[in-house]
């Protein structure tokens, strides 16, 4: 169980010494209780206390791992049930779903092109996870072939999918040393899952109709000593699998209901129609899957389902900041004009998309305001004609262009006094206060 | 092993809408839609009944768009040069509203003026037996030249006016408690404006059943992450008995979606972004079907195809699983 700050309070040292840089050892405990500091910042706490903090912080998801040569998927120790009361940490693995009846030579392409994707978004490089195999043809040698064909050509980790222990044995020996996701175990043939998933010290997936299988399923394999559990609560419909999701989501967390603490996985390829698809994987982003497995792999759906399990996983607290600096839109020429804005990506994406929407050449120069918007900016001092003026000099505006000339959103109108006393010799002009109305502005006044 | 599953207990619930009028309740529509009631989150069947479903309602202009997607241009054809016969293309498509969407100027520049507003109000409404949505071009001042002469020439139709925001909300809230309307109150993606705006209007006399809130959204990969939070908590407090965010929400996923390059562009854009169409139509879909398990009752969309997707989802996520 969750300690609370009094709790807390009482495991340290409660000297008030102000090195973990709180003022009182209270302090520290509330800020330790709220999850928003590490008890390592304390230097002076007991190691009983340590054993027993640590005990009780164990997270109520636990935290499963799939590890190949190189990579690492991980899933679980989630703390809220919405985004906003904190953050989600682990963003799901996607995975893309091959059979081992497939011809190699397919295998292999597919896996190759699903390896080499990649695609930038707000300049971070999104790719795909890694790879499910499916037995379909319930064959060892088979199986183990197609993981072998797996291994030519990517080393990203892999889920094995089988429910016949043989066969996944024969798979597991294709990746000996690596940690993949054995899927997985079901009433029928847990303990010889457990046994192989024990044997490879790998992470087993657990299937039950209900949660009370599931549940009872876990439990008596945890008794077997596998510890790293996933679990698919085998709903494979959108009402059915939002609703086993949030209820053992809620569990986890709200009851510290152990036997369904782990990750979820969630199998969107089942739907066998791409556009369905695309609607269950969304679903199970936004609604807590650690680990998703797709049958479709295609650039048009890969990319969107990777910017919005980058959305959704974003900290509320820390939104996504793009970098200052000067940016180019419609191939923009020494004549085009320059906008300034602030570095809070929605501003700068209102800005970017309208300009770019209007197909008018322009130069946007984003300020470096600590990641505000820029009527918060404006108002906490972030961005003033000192830091606009600052960001003309840093990235060499002047040099780009014929005119000296800049346009400031319509808000902060009022810096363009101290602005023209910045930058000597260049004109300000005040330009819209909304990003929508810039198109129009662009063409009426500049 | 029994689970005792955790059920949530929600003092509040969101209130129920009724968009359009019959002939016997002082309008001409066919059938009227009703939205809102929820008891508990979305979908959650365990706990409540969800009384009634959201709804797709498809957005058409007042003249051939001049900055859509030549995607939407081409898939609606030649209707969207005409509101009327796009209006009843959208019902055939899987509308369940209408939203009419007025441009700032008519093809040749000038002005939309409001005698041409109504005269194409009253085409669709002919046109169409779903209830409507009218909104104005989205600047403020334009929005009430044309939305009262529209308010006032379709009296009793229960039509939803919008955009109602904090510079304009006067005007549209009077146009629509003198005509019987109903508004939509628009606030920037922050649950205190939202609540605001909607004590502002309600102090007016508007029936609170006659208001919905838009809270805002971003499309996918430009800021849904914060319409999606900021529409979980509005949710969380209507439940939690706060009245002020006790109104149906609608978004609009096919207007943010369709602004996005992504969807926009086809030509000089990253090969890992795939085939445009079927990008474009992700985009959409997915922007709506994230912001619908948020809690949205109404998204505003514009792709048939897309239509199509997110009514089948609907259909799905209110069927009630049996182990519920």
């Amino acid at each position: 169980m969750a300690l609370s700050g009094i709790q807390i309070y009482k495991l340290l040292p409660q000297t008030n010494c102000k090195d973990c840089g709180f003022p009182t050892c209270l302090a520290f405990a509330m800020k330790l209780a709220a999850k928003q500091v590490e008890l390592s910042a304390c230097p002076h706490v007991s190691e009983e206390s340590k054993a027993l903090l640590a005990e009780s912080a164990a997270p109520p998801i636990r935290l499963v791992t799939l590890k190949s040569d190189g990579y690492e998927v991980k899933a679980g120790n989630e703390v809220v049930l919405f985004r906003h009361e904190k953050t989600f940490y682990h963003r799901p693995g996607l995975f893309i779903r091959v059979r081992d009846t497939e011809p190699a030579d397919e295998i292999k392409k597919k896996a190759s092109a699903v390896d080499a994707y990649s695609v930038t978004y707000v300049g971070i490089d999104l790719t795909l996870d890694g790879f499910a195999v499916e037995a379909t043809s319930g064959d060892p040698t088979t199986f183990a072939a197609a993981v072998g064909a797996i291994r030519e050509v990517s080393e990203r980790p892999l889920i094995l999918i089988s429910r016949d222990p043989a066969v996944m044995a024969a798979g597991l020996q294709a990746v000996n040393g690596e940690k993949p996701l054995v899927y997985g175990a079901d009433s029928d043939n847990w303990e010889a899952m457990a046994d192989l998933a024990g044997q490879h010290e790998v992470p087993l997936a657990v299937i039950g109709k209900t949660l009370d299988e599931l549940a009872e399923l876990t439990e008596k394999i945890k008794e077997k000593g596998v510890e790293d559990m996933v679990l698919d609560p085998a709903a494979r419909d959108l009402s059915g699998s939002l609703v086993l999701n949030t209820q053992i989501r809620r569990l986890a967390l709200k009851k510290n209901f152990r036997p369904l603490g782990y990750p979820l996985i969630a199998f969107p390829g089942d739907a066998g129609d791409p556009a369905r698809e695309a609607i269950l994987a969304a679903q199970a982003i936004a609604k807590y899957a650690g680990f998703i497995v797709l049958d479709t792999f295609a650039p048009e759906l890969a990319y969107p389902l990777l910017v919005l399990r980058q959305n959704i996983y974003t900290d509320p607290q820390k939104p996504i900041q793009v970098q200052p600096g000067l940016y180019e839109i419609n191939e923009p020429t020494p004549e085009s004009p320059l906008l300034v804005t602030t570095n809070f990506s929605i501003t700068y994406f209102s800005v970017a998309n309208e300009v770019e929407g209007s197909g008018l050449p322009a130069w946007l120069l984003v300020a470096d305001a600590e990641g505000m918007s820029v009527l918060t900016a404006w108002a906490a001092g972030k961005f003033d004609a000192e830091r606009i003026a600052k960001a003309v000099k840093n990235f060499g505006v002047a040099e780009k262009l014929s005119n000296k000339r800049i346009v400031i959103p319509g808000h902060v109108a009022v810096l363009s006094g101290e602005l023209e006393e910045e930058l000597p010799g260049w004109e300000i002009r005040v330009g819209p206060r909304e990003a929508v109305d810039l198109p129009s502005y662009m063409k009426e006044a500049l | 092993m029994p689970v005792e599953i955790p059920k949530d207990q929600w003092p509040g619930e969101v209130r129920t809408v009724t968009i359009g009028a019959t002939a016997e309740e002082g309008g001409t529509r066919s059938r009227v839609v009703t939205v809102g009631g929820e008891k508990t989150l979305p979908f959650m069947h365990f706990e409540a009944e969800t009384p009634n479903p959201p709804v797709v309602a498809i957005e058409i202009k007042d003249r051939r768009p001049d900055d859509w997607s030549p995607l939407l241009l081409d898939v609606w054809g030649d209707v969207a040069n005409d509101p009327a016969a796009w209006a009843k293309a959208a019902e055939e498509a899987g509308a369940d509203l209408i939203e009419l969407m007025f441009s700032l100027t008519d093809a040749e520049g000038n002005p939309i003026t409001p005698e041409s507003a109504v005269t194409t109000v009253r085409a669709v409404l002919e046109a169409t037996g779903l209830p409507l949505l009218v909104f104005g071009p989205g600047q403020a001042e334009v929005d009430n030249e044309l939305l009262v002469p529209v308010a006032e020439a379709t009296k009793g139709e229960r039509i939803v006016l919008g955009i109602c925001e904090d510079k304009n909300y006067r005007t549209i809230v009077a146009a629509a408690l003198a005509n019987d309307h109903l508004v939509s109150a628009r606030t920037p993606m922050d649950v205190n404006l939202a609540k605001q705006l909607n004590i502002l209007i309600t102090d007016m006399g508007l029936p609170p059943d006659r208001v919905l809130m838009d809270p805002t959204t971003g499309a996918l990969g430009y800021g849904i992450e914060y319409g999606y939070s900021v529409m979980e908590r509005l949710r969380l407090a209507a439940l939690q008995g706060d009245a002020m965010t006790q109104f149906p929400m609608i978004v609009t996923p096919g207007f943010e979606a369709w602004k996005a390059k992504e969807s926009k562009v086809g030509e000089g854009v990253p090969e890992s972004w795939g085939d445009w169409e079927g990008r474009a139509i992700n985009w959409e879909t997915l922007t709506a079907i994230t912001l619908i398990e948020a809690g949205a009752d109404i998204v505003v969309l514009r792709h048939p195809e897309s239509v199509r997707r997110i009514k089948a989802a609907i259909e799905e996520l209110m069927t009630v699983p049996e182990m519920a």
